[in-house]
């Protein structure tokens, strides 16, 4: 007999469309303060469904030069986000004028034991001009889980206001062994002009 | 009544949380000494993400580079302007040597030249280079086009490359076009496979 597992997942997909992302949910930015995926809430899954959660970043636009894209976890459905984060935070850069280059651990963007929210970028300009953004992903690995701490892992490149190319890598942990059940996005000042945040469950 | 799309996902399916997201092969090439690898077709405006997964492509010539640009519309010069970052880590299988470096010789700094998304491969039997590009929303026409890319590679010499890419395709027209190519000489054998990611 078919099971419930079997039936949700264990079908044949039309041809050219399989694949083991499922994708949640779709947030789009409008000079959006917060971006916030809670489980439970507006189709958001976020629980033990999957055990792994990709968020995909479509050209993250903020309002203005100087902003930094951040994020945080919150056990209590998004009452609070704050979780104590240890993580590390590397990056390579290249400007347009081929005048500086470099790959280097960046100890401004990690965190020990913080509750503040994580970097997404390097701890400078997110360029704010027209053609500018922020595309990448972050991984987060089995958040439900009541005995582990909860790993993460990203990247993303972005455009430097000062027309650098910048791609930033981030991993680290949630410790906690609370679930992790909502997740916030913003921008450490300023909104997030506009930009598309897509939520992925892996089967 | 539940519908096939809710019974699939157990989800409500909204405008906003489709539950038919994922990745969907759109084409797979397959390299036969061939001087490149095109994908010239279904980059559009469908996806936000297009994934590009090369496997074993093994070069004819010994110590070239894996390399890509883009284009627009129908254009066929593949010389779009780039700005990049490249850096690998490294391993001899000697175990004699190991290195994490920033790579000047393979980046890109607002050039119409191809980028390396590799350092030297060998073209012994056995050697080649696998790895993933990821090209974001190449159809916005508002935007630069980022990418990002990482790739292992059986190095010349015998050294394993684990090589990092990223940047930038520094317009704001749409890209359609997609050229894979060794620095030099041709692709002996392997496949690329393309995804849209919904």
């Amino acid at each position: 007999m078919a099971t419930y597992q079997d039936s949700r997942y264990n079908i044949a997909l039309p041809s050219g469309s399989g694949g083991a992302l499922v994708l949640i949910k779709t947030l789009t930015a409008s000079s959006s303060g917060t971006l916030s995926f809670v489980n439970g809430s507006s189709d958001v899954v976020l629980d033990n469904t999957y055990r792994t959660y990709i968020f995909k970043f479509i050209n993250i636009h903020p309002s203005s030069d100087g902003n930094r894209f951040l994020f945080q976890g919150s056990i209590n459905t998004g009452s609070a986000y704050g979780v104590n984060i240890t993580s590390t935070f590397f990056k390579a850069f290249h400007n347009e004028g081929d005048s500086s280059t470099g790959v280097s651990y960046d100890a401004n963007n990690d965190l020990a034991q913080s509750t503040n929210f994580q970097q997404l970028n390097l701890d400078a300009d997110l360029g704010a001009d027209n053609d500018q953004g922020l595309s990448g992903e972050l991984r987060l690995f089995n958040p439900s889980s009541t005995t582990f701490v909860k790993h993460f892992m990203g990247t993303n490149n972005f455009s430097h206001s000062g027309d650098f190319t910048i791609q930033c890598f981030m991993a680290g942990y949630f410790n906690t062994t609370s679930a992790i059940d909502a997740i916030q996005f913003k921008m450490n000042s300023n909104n997030i002009d506009s930009g598309t945040i897509k939520l992925y469950g892996i089967a | 009544m539940a519908t096939y799309a809710s019974i699939k996902y157990d989800m409500d399916l909204s405008s906003n949380a489709t539950g038919t997201g994922g990745m969907t092969l759109l084409s797979t090439q397959t390299a036969s000494s061939s001087a490149t690898v095109d994908f010239t077709s279904s980059i559009d405006s469908t996806y936000k993400e297009y994934l590009f997964k090369c496997f074993n492509l093994h070069p004819a010539t010994d110590e070239v580079s894996l390399q890509f640009q883009v284009d627009t519309g129908t254009n066929t010069s593949y010389n779009q302007t780039m700005t990049t970052t490249a850096f690998q880590s490294a391993h001899a299988e000697a175990d004699n040597d190991t290195s994490l470096e920033y790579r000047t010789g393979l980046d890109l700094a607002q050039s119409t030249s191809f980028h390396s998304l590799s350092n030297v491969i060998g073209n012994g039997n056995d050697e080649c280079i696998s790895g993933t590009l990821s090209l974001f929303d190449p159809s916005n026409t508002t935007f630069v086009k980022h990418f990002t890319g990482q790739f292992s590679g059986y190095g010349s010499g015998n050294y394993n490359y684990n090589s990092f890419s990223a940047g930038y395709v520094n317009t704001t027209t749409a890209i359609t076009r997609v050229r894979f190519k060794f620095s030099s000489g041709n692709t002996d054998a392997g496949t690329i496979k393309m995804y849209g990611v919904s």
